[in-house]
């Protein structure tokens, strides 16, 4: 299982990973026509701070997902990537998947009357706000992977 | 991507020696992929500490810096401060050659002299001084005071604007209240508009941006002034474009930047037998081979025939190459990138200008007062290098084109004079008028690494010249177009539409070159786009028109650097339609 994963510490807050989301869900891909569109592309990705830290909080595809329990019309689905998507034409806007969320990453596009939230980039290997990132804060990972890593970091700790 | 559509360049690319961790501008491009969205649509402020802020160009996020500045007054104010850099640079590159100027007026620089008398009597009574029956040291100095005038404090228009430019651009320049009263003072109000709390209306700065553009022209036009007059006018000369005048036998030196002050007194002690004699005692059987890069290149071809190597953006690959010895900068679009490269062959960089220094290149002050010894100095530099050339990293491509540059505005109108004597320009015009040429478009700038290497020139340059439009080229456009084969007669047969061919075909017989005029004509270098303006000033007075009113255009169709900006900039205001390609900071305005 993969999932996208930002390293804290490493986060400039640039949001240059929520301009390549924006320009990844555009019509024709580019930046120059994505802020042209009539209705411009959403993000699906939050880049936040709280003092001086600063993060991208994003989308955890989780294996419980409570936004998909909450769909009531099954607009949302996991697809075979084990990623959570949405089906535009069940989605009705009741909005149950924002007020479920508890990362709070499903918005609304007031435009379009569709929830919005990330879908891995489907036509990417990479998704886009992880090859925009320029400090590598962002990155796909493999969830054992990933605890591997960790597990090695704890052993590599300072003692105090 | 592809890089380039030079094949010398491509060659180099893909076959040089220099090692696998070799890195050039293409590869530190796309390292820098994807480039950060705020900053290419010039919607981030940095002028001040309370920054940086970024206005969100989708709409949800904010609408305003800290300060309120919108994202108009931000793009507004990053647009004139890119004019201001790129007029600094003129400003830099012409009060440089006014004050070696001034030293030879002073006799303190005995290696340098006025070389065309008969352009500084030109440039003289178009100023407003009287020169019947004058030494002509005294109308130099009265010049020289002249155009020093015009950086500093002078409270009245420009001489070198209101003296080159028609009624007619004049009257629109006063109307809009842009016309400059000093070089260096418009620099530093637009600086001053544009810092914390000054000026916020997006018209009102880019007012201001337009002034400073007349104040680049200005500079410019100043620039190639003093140095035709201290170097000549550049006339027709045939020479060779492209990496393969490098030669393996030979030591080879090349001049990159934008000034002739150095590169002149160079290109002529590198014809010193003595020099030439210990190139061979060092081994170069073949003696020194001095070629050009970049502007400086275009300054030595103009004015001496040397060959020109290549443009900017594939500076570091002559380095690859392997053969190259020496490579001497003087200032304006040198990569710092270039002494990294040089690491990895035997190349010496070298710099020479206080201003412009680089970690990794050697140092060698360059020092007007004793000229010809520094240039000797440099030159023995790449002899001693020569020596330490390794034989297993030669990587000569074979494509060179053979270029006939020289072509400035006194060599346009003598060639047609020779059409006729009496009215130079009534061919011109003539042609212009029966629809023997449609236009005239001048191809400035640089290269950018943002699109294959001189795609945009050449695609844009065949359609138009198949359409009749004769063709104008500075900088690194006519880098491109001369390395590329279209500076030549056989050019005119292959590219040039059948109206067009025949001018050129007349002209270039009457002037006895024994074929047609290149449909691309090599004007210099980018400090010398004013040499297409006085062509086209020169045509619009004859007709008693406004220069809008010629079919008169500007291309910079891969430019990169905040001088094409001030350039492109000041061919709008001159009422030119201009196509400045790669400025896209603007692109989330609201009008």
């Amino acid at each position: 299982m993969q999932f996208l994963y930002a390293q804290t510490d490493r986060c400039l807050g640039c949001r240059s990973c929520e301009i390549a989301c924006r320009i990844e869900h555009s019509e024709e891909k580019n930046l120059f026509s994505a802020v042209s569109q009539i209705h411009p592309p959403k993000k699906r990705l939050f880049v936040e701070q709280q003092g001086d830290r600063k993060e991208p909080v994003l989308c955890h595809h989780c294996d419980d997902s409570p936004c998909m329990a909450a769909c009531i019309t099954g607009s949302l689905y996991r697809d075979e990537r084990g990623v959570i998507r949405r089906r535009d034409e069940r989605c009705i806007g009741c909005w149950s998947c924002i007020m479920a969320c508890p990362f709070g990453v499903v918005a609304r596009d007031a435009n379009l009357h569709l929830a919005v939230k990330c879908d891995r980039c489907p036509d990417r290997e990479i998704p886009a706000c992880v090859a925009s990132c320029p400090t590598k804060a962002l990155r796909l990972v493999d969830a054992d992977m990933l605890s591997e890593e960790r597990r090695q970091e704890y052993m590599l700790r300072e003692e105090k | 991507m592809k890089r380039s559509t030079d094949k010398a360049v491509t060659h180099v690319l893909n076959n040089h020696k220099g090692g696998k961790q070799l890195q050039t501008v293409w590869d530190r491009y796309e390292a820098q992929q994807p480039q950060c969205g705020f900053g290419e649509l010039g919607v981030c402020c940095r002028h001040c500490m309370q920054g940086p802020c970024r206005i969100d160009p989708f709409g949800e996020g904010p609408d305003r810096g800290i300060c309120g500045a919108t994202a108009d007054t931000i793009v507004a104010r990053g647009l004139a401060r890119a004019i201001a850099g790129g007029t600094a640079s003129h400003s830099g590159h012409a009060l440089h050659v006014a004050h070696v100027f001034k030293k030879i007026l002073a006799g303190k620089a005995p290696d340098y002299a006025i070389q065309d008398e008969v352009k500084l009597k030109a440039v003289a009574v178009r100023s407003g001084i009287d020169v019947e029956g004058r030494p002509v040291i005294d109308v130099a100095r009265e010049l020289l005071d002249k155009a020093l005038s015009e950086f500093g404090d002078k409270g009245e228009p420009l001489t070198w604007a209101a003296s080159t430019l028609p009624l007619g651009r004049i009257k629109v320049c006063s109307e809009l209240g842009i016309v400059p009263t000093s070089i260096d003072g418009t620099i530093a109000e637009v600086m001053h508009r544009t810092t914390y709390g000054v000026d916020a209306d997006p018209i009102n700065i880019l007012l201001g941006a337009l002034k400073c553009a007349v104040a680049d022209y200005t500079a410019c036009h100043i620039a190639t002034d003093l140095s035709d007059i201290l170097f000549g006018t550049p006339q027709p000369v045939v020479s060779k474009a492209n990496l393969g005048v490098l030669r393996e036998e030979a030591v080879n030196i090349a001049l990159h930047g934008h000034n002739p002050l150095l590169s002149d007194i160079i290109a002529q002690v590198a014809s010193e037998p003595k020099l030439i004699a210990e190139a061979k005692i060092a081994g170069a059987t073949e003696g020194l081979n001095v070629v050009g890069i970049c502007c400086t290149g275009n300054e030595v071809l103009m004015r001496h025939g040397i060959p020109l190597a290549t443009s900017s953006i594939s500076q570091e690959v002559a380095i690859m190459t392997g053969v190259l010895d020496a490579m001497v900068v003087d200032y304006q679009c040198i990569m710092p990138a270039i002494a990294t490269v040089a690491e990895c062959f035997h190349t010496k960089v070298i710099t020479t200008m206080a201003i412009a220094k680089m970690p990794g290149a050697e140092h060698m002050a360059f020092n007007e007062e004793n000229a010809v010894e520094c240039a000797r100095a440099i030159v023995r530099q790449g002899i001693e290098r020569f020596t330490y050339r390794n034989p297993d990293k030669v990587c000569i491509p074979q494509e060179s084109s053979t270029a006939i540059a020289g072509f400035s505005a006194e060599a346009i109108i003598g060639a047609l004079a020779k059409v006729n004597a009496d009215d130079p320009l009534k061919p011109l015009i003539d042609n212009i008028v029966a629809g023997n040429i449609r236009g005239i478009c001048l191809f400035a700038g640089c290269n950018t690494v943002k699109v294959p290497q001189d795609h945009n020139y050449v695609e844009m340059v065949k359609k138009l010249l198949a359409e009749n439009v004769l063709i104008l080229a500075t900088g690194c456009a006519s880098s491109a177009y001369a390395r590329h084969g279209f500076m030549t007669s056989e050019a005119t047969k292959e590219y040039a539409g059948e109206g067009l061919t025949a001018v050129l075909t007349a002209i270039g017989e009457a002037a006895g070159l024994g074929g047609p005029l290149p449909p691309v004509l090599h004007m210099g270098s980018c400090v010398d786009n004013p040499r297409a303006v006085d062509v086209a000033v020169a045509v619009a007075n004859k007709l008693g028109v406004d220069l809008s009113q010629l079919p008169v255009v500007a291309s910079a169709p891969e430019a990169v650097t905040e001088k094409a900006v001030a350039i492109g900039t000041w061919a709008v205001v001159g009422g030119f339609p201009t196509h400045l390609a790669w400025y896209r900071q603007c692109w989330a305005v609201s009008w």
